[in-house]
């Protein structure tokens, strides 16, 4: 890996930094979703919706300004891979109009019926985003056939190979996970006591499926870790995941919510970590043919616009920390059901 | 072709939908800022009862509007990559600034606007509103910047060669400010004022003809006329000025808009008629003659640039860009008449009792919404058949790796969608309306309750 902190560079890891912020908040509002079917009650299930009430539309904001962003930075890797998954990228955008007006309707009628069929829409939509994003990272690691004119030729069922479909089933459970410390976090009495009791199961099934992740990676994928061994002291970043992972039921166990959350936000950053540099100066590999594949340099934007787009996220990014910040802050604590509830 | 016909309907159906919602958060927004800033101001009780009655239907109007509006972020990607590869560089990075500029000032504040009302203090709480009403307007203007682009290029040069080129930029400030951008951004924002307006006119209409809420309804028509009032004069000045600019920098545009077809000839005004592109005639017509010129240049002989002087394939289709500028005119003007004739009569003190008035309003909420459409429609297929003006065609700008079966099917499923969650607002719009405004504290909320607890304890 020739490695040189140039402005293509600087966008690798700010285009990383949009995906794991959209993945840490967008992830826990998914999970939250993944669980919800499982929580028993009108009242409880008012309470799950409201703990990502207020929130979940800006942690969406995060993928929308991500898409922007690649659009901006890495065009070719932007127009590439969305005209190329096509249609998995249309089941997408309708599983996530789905999920939007389900938390948006659900709770906006009285019939049981009606909740009952948004509850529903509500807990797969947010399953099958969660699936779908993972399939998609999956092939990002498997790589897509790309011709010599930046073109996708495969077509919907290359998406679908078993390693991709995995990647798809670990990132419901790290996400089911997270939702669930979310929730053991926002709620209190047995609701609570029920979610504390779930943490557990969610890490034992993430991390099983980790495992099998990892040795799946390394066996048949092992272009993911020659960054690694090129520069061993990368091997840190996996270790930290790790630890990241162990941390969690600790905190649990100790009635630590919030670094529970934070150890969990902490282990999705670690692994979105060892993923970019795996992937390195690659954005969208290229199999049959390596040499197609996309990287920082031959998808990129302009220096110019490399340059134009450093100083918006310069002025912008610091706007989006303080007011993402003051607004879980203002939202922070045990969710109450008010009359502007969902 | 088959593929860009469909790649269009595409792009229209989801634009058209998506743009339902947007200019009524922008001109809601606005209405709620003069609402809250009132009661802040008096302290009276029905400012913060009208603030929030109008701030859940705003909820659910922006709901919806994020709902259908992630589609259009990704889908130049998913359809017209080519385009994506060619322009990126410039109106990638438009959108990313929407982005981080707009979009995140609008939806973390909107969490406040919406659930924080025992949360923080009525102030805070204001200027959240306020946040929520700016962003959608930078919102707004960053995609404005991003579409007059394509209108009037500017600030970019051309690199490298066939499959390889594409536009970069040299001068990120011309690429802004590029010469429609003011004139366009303004007439959108006063048109969604309008839309807000006519909506919250048109709601509390309906409740004074029903007798109830009668408070609420007055002082919502008092605010909702004044805005509709400027809203509508800001349309005429900055349509003009528009207008201007169009024949300007696009001749073509300007020419299918009145069906002008001579090489060069005074300009004639339409008021209404039927193109017949064959004899390259308006039929069932009247014409204002050398009016055209005259708006133009001030002078009624100034010949103008007709569609004859573009070669056959640079021509857009002239019916549907004249007939939709028609309707769009006359709304306009219509909803000038019905803003001052609405504040003649409340001058007269006869607002209250005119119901013929009353009934006007409630049904000119369409008015707004359909001029909406129609605008864009003129803007985007007077463009044609270029996608970027003059440099890049809409049949170039495709997904080479998207065939017409997967766009079918997209289509079919967006429709469908679109269609369910249409009739899914109605329906809860209406019982939202139906329901009407209550009082504040009608409702103790369960957090009140646990507050007057507490203190009691």
């Amino acid at each position: 890996m020739e490695f040189t902190f140039d402005l293509n560079t600087i966008w690798f890891i700010l285009i990383g930094v949009l995906l794991t912020g959209y993945a840490i908040l967008d992830g826990f509002d998914l999970g939250v979703g993944a669980i919800h079917l499982l929580v028993k009650g009108d009242r409880n299930r008012r309470v799950m919706l409201n703990s990502i009430g207020p929130v979940w539309d800006g942690n969406e904001v995060w993928l929308v300004t991500g898409g922007g962003a690649l659009f901006a930075s890495f065009p070719d890797v932007y127009a590439t891979v969305f005209s190329g998954f096509y249609t998995a990228f249309m089941l997408l955008l309708f599983v996530i109009i789905f999920r939007a007006v389900s938390i948006e309707f659900r709770s906006k009628m009285k019939y049981e019926w009606w909740r009952n069929m948004w509850d529903k829409a509500f807990s797969i939509s947010s399953i099958l985003i969660a699936l779908l994003m993972g399939v998609a990272l999956g092939n990002m690691i498997v790589g897509i056939p790309i011709g010599a004119d930046k073109e996708f030729m495969g077509n919907f069922l290359t998406l679908l190979r078993p390693y991709p479909v995995l990647v798809g089933l670990t990132t419901v459970a790290l996400f089911m996970m997270h939702g669930t410390i979310y929730a053991y976090l926002k709620t209190e009495g047995d609701l609570q006591k029920t979610l504390k009791g779930w943490v557990n199961n969610t890490i034992i099934l993430f991390v099983i499926l980790y495992v099998i992740t990892t040795q799946a990676t390394i066996i048949f994928y092992p272009h993911m870790i020659e960054n690694f061994k090129a520069f061993p002291l990368l091997f840190l970043v996996p270790l930290l995941n790790i630890l990241a992972i162990a941390n969690i039921p600790r905190m649990v166990y100790h009635g630590k919510e919030f670094y529970a959350f934070l150890s969990s936000c902490a282990s999705i950053a670690a692994l979105l970590a060892i993923f970019a540099i795996g992937s390195f100066p690659n954005l969208v590999y290229s199999s049959p043919l390596p040499e197609h594949s996309l990287n920082i340099y031959n998808a990129a934007s302009s220096e110019k616009t490399l340059e134009i787009m450093l100083t918006i996220a310069i002025i912008g990014v610091p706007f989006v920390l303080a007011y993402t910040t003051a607004i879980y802050w203002v939202f922070r604590g045990k969710v109450k059901l008010e009359d502007t509830s969902y | 072709m088959e593929t860009e016909i469909l790649a269009r309907m595409q792009f229209w159906i989801t634009i058209a939908f998506h743009y339902l919602f947007p200019p009524l958060s922008i001109g809601l927004g606005l209405i709620l800022v003069i609402m809250e800033g009132l009661y802040l101001k008096t302290k009276q009780d029905i400012y913060q009862k009208m603030t929030k009655f109008w701030v859940k239907v705003f909820g659910l109007i922006f709901g919806l509007g994020v709902a259908s509006g992630i589609v259009m972020e990704f889908q130049f990607g998913t359809n017209w990559a080519t385009y994506s590869r060619y322009v990126g560089d410039i109106f990638g990075s438009a959108l990313a600034a929407e982005g981080i500029f707009a979009f995140f000032l609008e939806s973390g504040f909107l969490a406040i606007l919406l659930f924080g009302w025992n949360k923080v203090s009525p102030k805070i709480h204001f200027l959240s509103t306020v946040m929520v009403a700016f962003g959608a307007t930078m919102s707004a203007l960053w995609i404005l910047i991003a579409n007059s682009w394509m209108q009037t290029p500017a600030g970019y040069h051309i690199v490298g060669e066939g499959l390889n080129a594409r536009a970069e930029v040299t001068d990120f400030w011309a690429m802004v400010m590029n010469p429609s951008t003011i004139d366009r951004f303004t007439h959108t924002i006063s048109a969604a004022w309008l839309t807000g307006a006519f909506l919250v006119l048109s709601i509390a209409a309906y409740y004074l003809l029903r007798n109830r809420h009668l408070e609420f309804a007055k002082n919502t028509i008092k605010i909702g006329l004044i805005v509709a009032a400027c809203g509508s004069l800001l349309q005429l000045g900055t349509g003009h000025s528009s207008a201007a600019t169009v024949a300007e920098t696009q001749p073509a545009k300007l020419a299918a808009m009145e069906a002008h077809y001579p090489e060069s000839a005074p300009g004639d005004l339409w008021l209404f008629g039927i193109v017949d592109e064959e004899t390259q005639d308006v039929d069932f017509g009247i014409k204002m003659p050398g009016m055209l010129s005259f708006l133009v240049h001030g002078d009624t002989e100034t010949p103008l640039k007709g569609l004859n002087s573009f070669k056959p394939e640079d021509r857009p289709p002239v019916q549907i860009v004249f007939q939709s500028y028609h309707i769009m005119v006359a709304i306009g003007m219509s909803l000038i008449a019905i803003a001052f004739c609405g504040l003649f009569l409340w001058w007269r003190g006869k607002l209250w009792n005119s119901k013929w008035f009353l009934k006007i309003l409630v049904v000119s909420v369409f008015l707004p919404q359909i001029g909406n459409q129609v605008g864009w429609i003129v803007a985007e297929v007077g463009r044609q058949p270029w996608i970027v003006y003059n440099m890049l065609r809409t049949s170039d700008a495709l997904s080479k790796a998207v065939d017409a079966n997967q766009i079918i099917f997209s289509l079919v499923l967006f429709t469908l969608i679109y269609i369910l969650l249409f009739a899914l607002f109605m329906f809860l719009f209406n019982e939202k309306v139906k329901h009407g405004p209550e009082d504040p504290d009608s409702i103790p909320s369960e957090y009140e309750k646990e507050k007057q607890m507490l203190a009691e304890n």
